[in-house]
């Protein structure tokens, strides 16, 4: 017998989404004071879960008990009523509004007016419990990822959370700022508080957390208690089923220039800016870019994948200066293009497989004579490619979004590869991927790198970067403000550099 | 000099008034339906519907009142169907306000003709009178143009500031809008997207219904097919126009309606020799063409032509 | 237990066909419901229906010959909408092409045996420039493609006016319509006492060279790629502005076409009534057709009976002609709520809550 009740108890909870189940009879329990580390590849139905206690999803079977009754969640409204706050990975916030507007929604009004004077007094109370502050008039536009954070978490808090989900949470801030969300996380475990932490990295898992949950396929599969005997071995061997290999990168002299980029801004407004950036790439070398989302890596990618047209500056490429950056122009001096965004941006998941295999090749001669298709080469062309880079359909008719996250990168890799590009730039290359996929990925940029290709590696991931990159740039508001062989980057100064602060010598 | 002494007349701002009137409604209830992320292009239709409902309403009871009521419901349940299509069901704003439209207004015309049949007189009622506000009508100029109006009239221009009230200083105006811009931050604030976008429908099928109303029982005492005549396009153009803010909406209306009033003087001054029709198409090529000025820098909210749907991955 | 919707991986051919089919059917079952109320049978009043424009030869014919303004405005749609250039105005895109075909046709300095092609070719070209308009607003300024084509219809509707009542009148008659073509202008019919004209024939040609067009070029395929994910297409190097034009154009040749042949193959003229809303009665042809141009040959075809059958069914029975644009309102909401099957499909669940007691 416990003296006090848990504050969640799931029990059996089903979840399937046509023929997939993504979550299979899991039991969860959080205790006041818990931080519960949420530990598993994508795919293992983490946030699924997690959706399903805030009510975005309803569970198919099983039971939610909120500390200690049972508890019916249909919809965040319920959720948020129990005490259940939960900051999601992609933000739930408007934009255009202010703060106080964000924190204002939902929130009944006072004589049928808008309650400000609520807000500002509940904010005051946050700021002396936990140490987070907002400043109530900036618009959200404005402000960054990690104040974003803040404000997500500030309102799971004003609405009297008591058990906080985070998703990911530290996606996308710099190592120094992850540590300044850790220590709001103890403060709330301090005052009885409990905090489930989704991540699968597992130096933070272990950094913060008090119990690790583990999840794979679908189902609960491990228990850990976090304390000094818990080891990153322990927990990734839990966590999936094969052996995490570490890139092997064979030594490789950089030889002559492939890429160079002079003096490119754009232009501000909604995005950030890119000023001045200069970078050159040689045969046989990967740079990384590291960077915290939002300061002008998106920019970048845009820039040389002739989507997002410069204010002024240079493009070269294998020696020739482009006249006009377009996506065409790129393509056809020899940049293959892994976007950010493979489903909005490298694929158009409606149309059938062989679409996209041949979208920016269409009007080559083995694709169409005339302004006429030929289907039979367009087809077979999509076999071959399907073949080589083992992508997992069940032919090159199938609509394109049915596949998975993993094979739609291939399906990319396939593409932009098959034209023998001399640069490839890949942004974001792994995000969202299991780690069987991502090894494949790596294993890609490795080979383009042994065959003489530049690739530019645009990541997050600082494990990542680290792993593959030759050199690194760091970049901070729109401005690379450093870099450095790979030999002399440490999580601690690229950390420092992704967080504007320059050292002094 | 002639032209101008023709327009700078007491009656030539009253009429202005009364054009902008139908109009105001269009765009105010457009709006609603807008801010929450839905296009709601079955406002031609439910305007034409509401129209023809209103008028028939009054027709037999006698009360203009009654119509009213009649064309209110009848414009929400335009909404309605809008809402079931494009919020319920998720399916093409574009497409589902186009069915709407072609739908409501075949309607108007098959029960209207199922109604009165086919006289050889067009059906009549005694259309709403002028409201005078004591005191104030005495007002040289000033009161004529402003006090001397119908109780529609009133109403339009009423609901123009309290529905900016209602958006920037209620809970429910912010959810609307936070609906509009972000669903998926208003369902996590335990919001209810689907339940918002409804009521806005409904709340922007009342005002077209009000709008409908306002032409056959108020500015015309008839129902004729060509009733709306663009108007409802219009009030979505105005939206864009006035980048959907209540004020700049009205201020589009009335600039409109300046128009239109300048045209009629001129077509019925007979002093410029120009087929009339070239006057009637005026507004609407003068309404490409503000679209086309302002269009470019109008923000229209996120979420606008996106349906919600909450459990899909 | 429950419904509930799941995603479909693919549609199945079958849906497809069926889905239009299912629509018609609960469409002409829910009018029915308005016949009943005009005080007739509905099986009388569809029986009229159907049999007025199909039961004898002439009747066939003449439903063929009013399917052709349809097919051409129902592909004008398809195009347009598969690009997503969302194109309300092949009404308006239809009377500029029938203005320039009267034009052209009464011009007596031009050779006869030319009068024909330069006719259709005005025409198409008349069309396609109102297209065009709109589109450039579109990819130039973002001006929102409905509203524009939408207000155009009406502005063209008034120019048109305007040229009947102006210099186009009757100066004998009064009647506000154009100057008849010459004889050279009118189209060739090419079955004896019928009216099945050259446009006709255009026509049952237009839908499969339209499916070739989408289905079997790299305008079409552009096209799709454009309407499906612009951002990706032009990622992937198609230059979308230039797609969406090019559909745009190829939409309002399609629809100037349509009002070719109303002159130059039945009218021999323009009058105001030239178009009772052939442009809107092509939305929902398109999307009966679920954007399919084969399709659109069954679909303009049973709108033909409609819009000919309501007549003959409004004179039996009573029941207002205005019974068709309610068909027509109804058909497109029906069919919009079946294509929601398309994508997803409905499933009958059971929910299991397994209550345990600790």
């Amino acid at each position: 017998m416990t003296t006090t009740a848990p504050l969640l108890q799931m029990r059996g909870i089903c979840k399937y989404f046509g023929s997939v189940r993504a979550n299979e009879e899991v039991d969860l329990t959080v205790t006041p004071g818990e931080i519960i580390g949420l530990l598993g590849e994508n795919g293992a139905g983490k946030t699924t879960l997690m959706n399903v206690l805030f009510g975005v999803y309803t569970a198919d079977a099983g039971q939610i008990d909120i500390a200690g009754t049972p508890a019916t969640i249909r919809n965040a409204a319920d959720a948020l009523h129990l005490g259940v706050g939960m900051v999601h990975q992609h933000f739930h916030l408007v934009s255009h509004h202010s703060v106080m507007e964000n924190l204002l929604v939902g929130q009944p009004g006072r004589w049928g007016q808008l309650d400000r004077p609520y807000i500002e007094q509940r904010l005051q109370e946050i700021r002396s419990r936990f140490g987070l502050e907002m400043n109530l008039d900036d618009q959200v536009r404005d402000l960054s990822i990690g104040q974003q954070q803040r404000l997500e978490i500030i309102k799971a808090l004003l609405r009297g959370a008591r058990l906080l989900i985070l998703d990911e949470p530290t996606a996308s801030l710099t190592p120094q700022e992850a540590d300044g969300l850790f220590d709001a996380l103890r403060a709330m475990a301090a005052q009885q508080m409990g905090v489930i932490f989704i991540s699968h990295k597992l130096h933070e898992i272990r950094a913060v957390t008090t119990r690790v949950v583990i999840m794979r396929y679908g189902r609960v599969t491990a228990t850990v208690v976090n304390d000094d005997s818990t080891t990153n071995r322990q927990l990734a061997e839990l966590m999936c089923e094969h052996e995490i290999v570490a890139p092997v990168k064979a030594s490789s002299t950089p030889g002559r220039e492939l890429l160079r980029l002079v003096g490119i801004c754009t232009a501000g407004g909604l995005r950030p800016a890119l000023q001045d950036i200069d970078l050159q790439v040689h045969a046989g070398e990967i740079l990384g870019v590291a960077g915290v989302s939002g300061n002008g890596q998106t920019e970048l990618a845009d820039v040389m994948s002739g989507m997002l047209t410069p204010l002024s500056g240079q493009m070269w490429l294998d020696g020739q200066v482009l006249r006009k950056i377009t996506p065409r122009q790129v393509q056809r001096q020899g940049l293959g293009r892994i976007p950010e965004d493979r489903m909005h941006t490298g694929l158009i998941t409606t149309l059938p497989l062989s679409s996209c295999m041949v979208l920016p090749r269409i009007h080559e001669h083995r694709f169409s004579r005339f302004g006429v298709l030929n289907r039979k080469a367009i087809r077979q062309f999509t076999k071959e490619q399907m073949q080589a880079f083992d992508v997992r359909a069940s032919g090159p008719d199938v609509r394109t979004g049915t596949l998975s996250g993993g094979n739609l990168q291939k399906v990319l890799l396939a593409r932009e590869l098959a034209w023998d590009p001399t640069v490839l730039l890949a942004a974001q290359p792994t995000r969202g991927l299991d780690i069987a996929a991502a090894q494949f990925v790596h294993e890609h940029l490795l080979r383009l790198r042994t065959e003489g290709k530049a690739v530019v590696l645009i990541s997050e991931d600082l494990e990542e970067l680290f792993a593959l990159s030759d050199r690194i740039v760091v970049m901070y508001e729109g401005v690379i403000n450093g870099r450095m062989p790979i030999a002399e980057a440490t999580v601690q100064n690229v950390g420092l550099l992704m967080a504007g602060i320059t050292e002094a010598a | 000099m002639e032209i101008l002494s023709q327009i700078l007349q007491v009656g030539f701002f009253a009429a202005l008034l009364r054009i902008a009137t139908p109009l105001i409604f269009g765009t105010i209830g457009e709006l609603y339906a807008e801010r929450a992320g839905v296009l709601n292009l079955g406002i031609e239709g439910i305007m034409m519907f509401s129209a023809m409902a209103g008028f028939s309403g009054a027709y037999f009871t006698h009360s203009l009142w009654f119509g009213v009521l009649v064309a209110v419901l009848a414009g929400m349940l335009g909404g309605l169907l809008m809402a079931v299509l494009c919020v319920s069901l998720g399916l093409s704003q574009h497409v589902s306000g186009i069915g709407t439209t072609l739908l409501f207004s075949g309607l108007s015309f098959f029960l209207y003709r199922l109604i009165f049949g086919q006289p050889s007189t067009i059906p009549v009622i005694e259309p709403f009178r002028t409201v005078n506000i004591p005191w104030l009508a005495k007002i040289p100029i000033i009161g004529p143009v402003l006090f001397d109006q119908y109780a529609l009239v009133y109403l339009a221009f009423l609901i123009v500031p309290v529905t900016s009230w209602i958006l920037y200083h209620t809970p429910w105006g912010l959810n609307l809008r936070t609906v509009g811009e972000n669903p998926q931050a208003a369902n996590s604030a335990g919001v209810s997207v689907a339940a918002t976008r409804y009521q806005a429908l409904l709340i922007a099928g009342m005002f077209m219904g009000l709008g409908g109303a306002f032409l056959s029982m108020a500015q015309y005492n008839a129902f004729t097919f060509g009733v709306i005549s663009g108007r409802g396009w219009i009030s979505i153009a105005l939206v864009v126009f006035g980048q959907w803010s209540p004020y700049k909406s009205m201020a589009g209306a009335l600039l409109f309606a300046f128009i239109d009033a300048l045209q009629l003087r001129l077509q019925a001054s007979n002093m410029i020799h120009i087929p009339y029709q070239v006057f009637l198409m005026m507004p609407f090529v003068l309404t490409i063409l503000a679209m086309a000025l302002v269009s470019r820098n109008a923000r229209a909210p996120a979420a606008l032509l996106r349906p919600f749907r909450k459990e899909e991955r | 237990m429950r419904w509930r919707l799941e995603i479909r991986d693919a549609t199945p051919l079958w849906l497809n066909v069926l889905l239009p089919l299912l629509a018609i059917l609960a469409t002409l079952i829910l009018c029915g419901g308005l016949i009943v109320l005009a005080g007739a049978n509905m099986f009388d009043a569809y029986a009229t229906m159907f049999s007025s424009a199909l039961s004898s030869k002439f009747a066939l014919t003449e439903t063929l010959v009013k399917a052709t303004p349809l097919i051409f405005t129902g592909l004008a749609v398809t195009i347009a909408f598969k690009a997503k250039f969302w194109n309300i105005g092949a009404e308006g895109q239809l009377l500029t092409g029938a203005m320039a075909a009267a034009y052209v046709g009464a011009l007596e300095a031009l050779p006869g045996w030319s009068l024909i092609p330069l006719m259709l070719l005005a025409g198409a070209a008349a069309g396609a420039a109102t297209a065009i308009f709109p589109a450039y607003l579109k990819t130039r300024y973002k001006v929102d493609d409905v509203v524009t084509t939408l207000l155009l219809n009406f502005v063209i509707l008034y120019a048109m006016t305007a040229l009947l009542d102006g210099v186009w009148k009757d100066p004998i008659s009064g009647y506000p319509d154009s100057p008849d073509i010459l004889s050279a202008a009118e189209f060739p019919v090419f079955l004896a006492r019928t009216r099945l004209h050259l446009g006709v024939l255009l026509a049952f040609i237009g839908a499969p060279l339209v499916w070739f067009v989408m289905k079997r070029t790299t305008l079409g395929f552009a096209i799709e790629a454009v309407g499906e994910n612009a951002h990706a297409a032009a990622f992937s190097g198609h230059k979308t502005s230039v797609v969406i034009l090019a559909s745009a154009a190829v939409s309002g040749l399609l629809a100037g076409l349509a009002g070719v042949g109303e002159v130059g193959g039945l009218h021999f003229q323009v009058m105001a009534t030239i178009s009772p809303g052939y442009g809107y009665t092509g939305i929902v042809i398109a999307m009966l057709a679920r954007l399919n141009p084969l399709g659109v040959l069954p679909a303009a075809l049973f709108f033909a009976v409609i819009i000919t059958g309501a007549d003959s069914m409004s004179r039996a029975t009573g029941v207002p002609v205005f019974l068709a644009d309610v068909i027509q309102g109804t058909a497109l909401v029906t069919m919009l709520i079946g294509l929601m099957f398309t994508r997803y499909r409905l499933r009958w669940q059971r929910v299991v809550h397994s209550v345990q007691e600790m």
